[in-house]
């Protein structure tokens, strides 16, 4: 199973376009279905694919713990903090037309809506490979 | 025109996948069932989503459809063949001729 070079090569070959698959799902978020979660659980599904076919360990070297835990932060700061902005012109939480009445820059809610997608996109990206990494860690052993 | 074309190529398809579900029934042991099941559902769907796009003509739906079709003709033969090299080489032993269905 793991030098099997039928699956690592139609792996290789489908990775970068359920990458770019859930990109379109976050980034069509602000005008049809699709939204940062399910995204970020496409995006996640990539690397669940390449642990399938390559391992885990392969697959720990290239995203590790580190790079979990700045992308879950950074994710979840820019999902508050652009919560936050649009209580400073008078709005709710979340409220965007507060920011782009106050600055007057048209459309600028879609901006903002697609922002707040990608940063939820990140953290559960984020959050879902960690679950992948600690469901199938079997202590360094490759199964 | 391309309506009956379209509903040749959907019939096929159909037909292609009721012989994959009497092979998953009536086949002996695990290696037969997959064989038939991988098979004629790739091509049994490949040939229902072609018989679609006939149907609907030039417009973005039928690019999108174009595009499921050649991700199911790379993926499904590899799930299949992926299942069945876990199979094997955990030791499914294969049926012979005279042996019991499992």
């Amino acid at each position: 199973m793991r030098r099997n070079v039928i699956i690592k090569t139609v792996s290789r070959f489908l990775v970068p376009f359920i990458q770019v698959y859930a990109l379109y799902v976050i980034v069509h978020g602000a005008l049809g279905a699709g939204g940062g979660f399910q995204g970020g659980v496409v995006f996640a599904a990539s690397f669940i694919l390449m642990i399938i076919a390559f391992g885990l360990t392969c697959v720990r070297e290239r995203f590790g713990y580190r790079w979990i835990v700045m992308l879950s932060a950074l994710g979840i700061t820019i999902y508050a903090t652009i919560g936050l902005l649009c209580l400073i012109p008078g709005g709710n939480y979340l409220e965007y037309g507060s920011i782009e009445a106050a600055l007057g820059i048209p459309h600028l809610h879609g901006y903002l809506i697609d922002a707040v997608e990608i940063g939820i996109g990140m953290t559960v990206m984020a959050i879902m490979t960690s679950i992948i990494y600690d469901m199938g860690d079997t202590g360094g052993e490759s199964p | 025109m391309l309506n009956t074309l379209a509903l040749i190529f959907i019939v096929i398809g159909l037909f292609f996948m009721i012989v994959g579900a009497i092979g998953l029934i009536r086949f002996p042991d695990f290696y037969t069932r997959v064989h038939a099941t991988g098979k004629c559902d790739t091509l049994g769907e490949g040939m229902m989503l072609f018989g679609i796009i006939l149907y609907e003509g030039m417009n973005l739906i039928s690019v999108k459809i174009l595009l499921l079709v050649i991700f199911i003709f790379v993926t499904s033969p590899t799930a299949v063949h992926a299942i069945l090299n876990v199979a094997y080489t955990h030791g499914v032993e294969p049926w012979k001729k005279g042996d019991e269905r499992r």
